[in-house]
């Protein structure tokens, strides 16, 4: 099948970027990133730059690939970008492929954006405090299936920051509620529950994501399907500890 | 060489615990004196930074990635094993030991994979406690599932997203660290050298992927936990940008090699559908806890196969093995297809594949039992084939996906290079020929946390922390830096007419064929030569676009397959060298009747080890003889 993409290219962070047009010529059968692979090689053959991008896996799980497509994160289905076959498209279509696009995520080059905001956000709490070799004996600490199973759905986020890029006003929250929520949900998460909401939502607003106005456009373009329901019960948590929350006791050490 | 593996004396059983005890501890107060370099941040060295970090240490960590979470391990499907007996089922340490050491063809150390074994319940804990979502029962204890090689339900899992849970655990503890300012982490930040000072490891040089600065780090001993090398053969399930970099250029300072020929073919993968393919998907091996495996009996026969009745179907491993049937372990199901396909009995429209068959499962247990399973696998797998697999079988065929083989490390997981350190698939250590499923996770997870937070301690407790101290301005760190500038240069310099992909595509192609799933003496000779020129021709004809002082993904991959061509050649010298077939490596010389494989322990009861002699040199031989003084070598048998 032949394609025209527009493809933005930049060549790093302070240079000025624009949407360039290929054409290529593959098969139906391959994968979002293996027609882009078949650009790259005709491009380097030529000698032009290739296109770079964030890839991986190519299994849907490691987060890494990213790409806007035709004005949608990971493009028309719900899936991650290396999981997109072409048969989703139709011969002769154009195909626009940009960055993702938010000033938490400045971009490095082509299609590639610095998405380490997230992991500073996970520094700031995401996390339960148990150091290597002090963890009791796992079965007992007994968590009722259907809990644990919820808790799984919200530990199911890749990172991939598709919500932000699908948010009008690039927020980040269900990215973070997905975290907090899933270890909110868990037993071994209660006792750092509240700070830890705390913490996360501030580097969250420290990084310049945007404000969350609940239009959902994050959810319905989650590649694994996270749920809004995350933000609510975020939301919960971090209203709790901000009316809660004391400042931390000194407590001498003792001789 | 003197090799010395430093396993404790003592019964079996008792090793670990009396080896702890031996060792040299570092007093609480001297460990922030002493910075800890850790390469690589999946589960092995995730798990690493965060426990040395929590001891006190210093920590810099690396990663290619741009965040931790992004490693390899996060791919792991199916789970990891334990010897917790939650089942009561029989499991017990030594059973898991037992399995490990047979299913790995007798070609590993026994006391580290009794210490593994014992280590393993450690591991669950420490998830659990991290809030990793295991799989549960309704009563709220943790569930289980059988993998491949074992009789008893000993893998946790967590639905078909293991090693992403995993590893999401280990990178919240990592975090953690970096969060207390004891981890600092470099991510995007290559390691292309590792460098030496007066015969011990004292740092790294790397390249900062999105500027192209070349760095030196200095520390008081350096881990590699750099995962491993399946795609040297281009297709693989490994993720596009696992290497063998870091490994290989610490081999080339004098880390030796171990049996970098044993590698793992995983039986369920989505069979190659065409030239443009740039991976293979695993589809993983928990499937065959319900999917009965078969082809037709005729061969040519070309009908759909829901219209191959019953009684002309063969299920060839319920048939060969009847007591493992389709959980017999990866190498033997692996070889199994191979042997139906070459009789012309495969499927689908290359007939290299076989049907992977869920329809008994569906029916005793309904499609939402199934689905609860392997939801997630099923889905990949229709959207990759297009295909539904709840109503027609799945087609698969084996493809690369593991590497035994790695750095020589002895039992403090140490290289040869004193402070050199190898963890995780990176290193050689516990899987002998074959891994068992669900193992690797285990064994970068027991490196990490358990194995390295006390073994490190002997090494720098010899050293003064204050005095021992070696910096980048050393003329070694000097010299590592320019090395890196000049294989670069050169590298950019070449502007030949072939892509990096195109070599990278030949070497892959050449190592499938010849150093496979199976090899002889007379391929493997073609496949020397044929590696030889593969190499010249990347000298001379490769062309790498664009400058250093960017992002430069070509240049990236470039300096990984000059490094697996390199690597493809020892392959095959290890191939060559090893007379006699074992658990992944399958010489077509040594094998019985029925075609199973062969060993000859009198001879190749050992670990190769190889030393580089230079460029262009060929590389010595040494051995590791291997001593077996609990379990009896007997022909591995799964009938
Ligand atoms: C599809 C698939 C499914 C699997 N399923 C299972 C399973 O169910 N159970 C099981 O037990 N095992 C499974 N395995 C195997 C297992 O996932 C791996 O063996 C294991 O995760 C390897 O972990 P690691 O920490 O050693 O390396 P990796 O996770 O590969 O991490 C390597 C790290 O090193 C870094 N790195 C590498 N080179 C450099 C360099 N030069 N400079 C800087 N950083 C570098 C990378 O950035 C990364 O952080 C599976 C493997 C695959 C391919
Ligand atoms: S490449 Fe890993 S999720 Fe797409």
């Amino acid at each position: 099948m032949k394609l025209n993409l527009k493809i933005w290219r930049q060549s790093d962070a302070s240079a000025s970027g624009k949407l360039v047009d290929y054409k290529v010529d593959i098969n139906p059968e391959m994968s979002f990133l293996e027609m882009l692979d078949v650009l790259n090689e005709e491009l380097a053959r030529k000698g032009e730059d290739p296109v770079a991008f964030d890839h991986d896996c190519r299994e849907g799980i490691c987060g890494a690939c990213s790409l806007y497509i035709n004005g949608r994160p990971h493009g028309p289905m719900q899936t991650t970008t290396c999981q997109l076959h072409m048969r989703h498209f139709k011969d002769g279509e154009t195909i626009i492929i940009e960055p993702w696009r938010a000033a938490a995520f400045p971009l490095l080059k082509d299609l590639v954006v610095d998405r380490s905001a997230f992991d500073r956000i996970n520094h700031a709490g995401g996390f339960v405090s148990v150091n290597t070799g002090s963890a009791p004996d796992a079965n007992e600490i007994l968590i009722p299936k259907t809990e644990s199973d919820e808790a799984f759905n919200s530990a199911a986020c890749i990172g991939c920051g598709a919500c932000v890029a699908a948010c009008k006003n690039a927020s980040a929250m269900l990215f973070v509620s997905a975290k907090i929520s899933h270890l909110a949900l868990l037993p071994q998460g209660q006792p750092e529950r509240e700070r830890r909401a705390e913490n996360m939502v501030a580097q969250m607003d420290a990084e310049g994501f945007g404000a969350c106005t609940n239009t959902g456009a994050c959810s319905i373009e989650c590649p694994k399907g996270i749920s809004m329901s995350n933000i609510a019960l975020m939301n919960r948590d971090f209203i709790f500890a901000s009316l809660t929350s004391k400042p931390e006791l000194k407590v001498s050490e003792g001789a | 060489m003197k090799l010395d593996s430093k396993i404790p004396e003592g019964p079996l059983a008792e090793k670990w615990t009396k080896h702890k005890f031996n060792l040299k501890l570092v007093n609480p107060a001297n460990k922030r004196k002493y910075t800890i370099i850790v390469v690589g941040t999946g589960l092995a060295g995730a798990a690493a930074a965060a426990s040395l970090a929590e001891l006190g240490y210093n920590v810099k960590a690396f990663s290619f990635h741009d965040s931790p979470r992004r490693a390899h391990s996060i791919a792991a499907q199916g789970g990891i094993n334990a010897a917790k007996n939650y089942q009561n089922d029989g499991d017990s340490v030594y059973r898991l030991f037992y399995d490990t050491i047979k299913g790995g063809d007798y070609r590993a150390r026994e006391a580290n994979v009794y210490r593994l074994a014992e280590v393993s319940v450690n591991i669950i804990d420490q998830a659990v406690a991290q809030g990793v979502p295991f799989a549960r029962e309704y009563g709220g204890t943790l569930a289980n599932r059988s993998f491949g090689g074992a009789q008893v339900s000993r893998t946790f899992y967590a639905r078909g997203q293991t090693g992403q849970q995993l590893l999401l655990g280990a990178y919240s503890a990592l975090n953690r660290q970096i969060a207390s300012g004891k981890v600092t982490m470099y991510t995007r930040t290559e390691m292309l050298d590792v460098v030496t000072v007066d015969g011990k490891a004292r740092g790294i040089v790397t390249r900062n992927l999105v500027t192209g600065k070349i760095e030196s780090h200095a520390g008081d001993a350096v881990l590699l936990c750099t995962g491993g090398y399946g795609n040297v053969f281009f297709l693989s399930t490994n993720a596009m940008n696992s290497n063998v970099t870091a490994a290989w250029r610490a081999h080339k300072k004098g880390a030796l090699f171990s049996n970098p020929c044993y590698t793992q073919i995983h039986p369920t993968c989505i069979p190659v559908s065409g030239d443009y393919q740039s991976k293979l998907t695993l589809m993983s091996e928990s499937l065959r806890n319900d999917g009965r495996v078969w082809v037709p009996k005729k061969v040519g026969d070309n009908r759909p196969p829901d219209q191959i009745p019953e009684d002309e179907r063969d299920y060839y491993l319920e048939r060969r093995y009847r007591s493992f049937g389709n959980l017999v372990p990866r190498d033997v199901a692996s070889r199994n297809a191979k042997m139906v396909c070459d009789e012309g009995r495969g499927v689908g429209p290359t007939k290299l594949a076989v049907y992977l068959d869920f329809a008994d499962a569906i029916k005793r247990d309904g499609e939402q039992k199934i689905s609860e399973k392997y939801g997630n696998l099923f889905d990949m797998y229709e959207k990759i084939t297009g295909e539904n697999p709840y109503k027609m079988p799945m087609r698969i065929y084996p493809a690369v996906h593991y590497t035994m083989g790695g750095l020589w490390v002895d039992y403090n997981l140490m290289t040869n290079i004193p402070g050199l350190y190898a963890l995780g698939e990176a290193n050689f250590s516990d899987h002998g020929a074959n891994r068992l499923g669900a193992s690797a996770l285990m064994q970068g997870l027991a490196d990490g946390y358990f194995v390295i937070p006390y073994t490190i301690g002997d090494y720098l407790a010899g050293m003064n922390p204050s005095t021992d101290k070696v910096s980048v301005d050393h003329p070694e760190f000097k010299k590592a830096e320019q090395e890196v500038m000049d294989m670069t240069k050169k590298l950019l310099s070449i502007n030949g007419t072939k892509t990096v992909d195109d070599l990278h595509k030949e070497l892959g192609k050449v190592m499938w064929e010849y150093c496979g799933m199976a090899r002889n003496a007379e391929g493997l000779k073609i496949a020397k030569q044929k590696i030889k020129e593969i190499k010249a021709d990347f000298w001379k004809n490769v062309r790498v676009l664009g400058k250093n002082e960017e992002l430069n993904q070509s240049l990236e991959k470039a300096h990984r397959v000059a490094d697996f061509i390199e690597l493809g050649e020892l392959m095959v010298d290890d191939a060559l060298a090893r007379n006699e077939s074992c658990g992944g490596h399958f010489r077509e010389e040594y094998q019985s009747e029925d075609g199973e494989a062969e060993r000859d322990d009198e001879h190749y009861a050992y670990v190769s080890c190889w030393e580089y002699k230079g460029p262009g040199q060929e590389e010595e031989l040494h051995k590791e003889e291997l001593i077996f003084e609990n379990v009896k070598l007997t022909k591995r048998s799964y009938k």
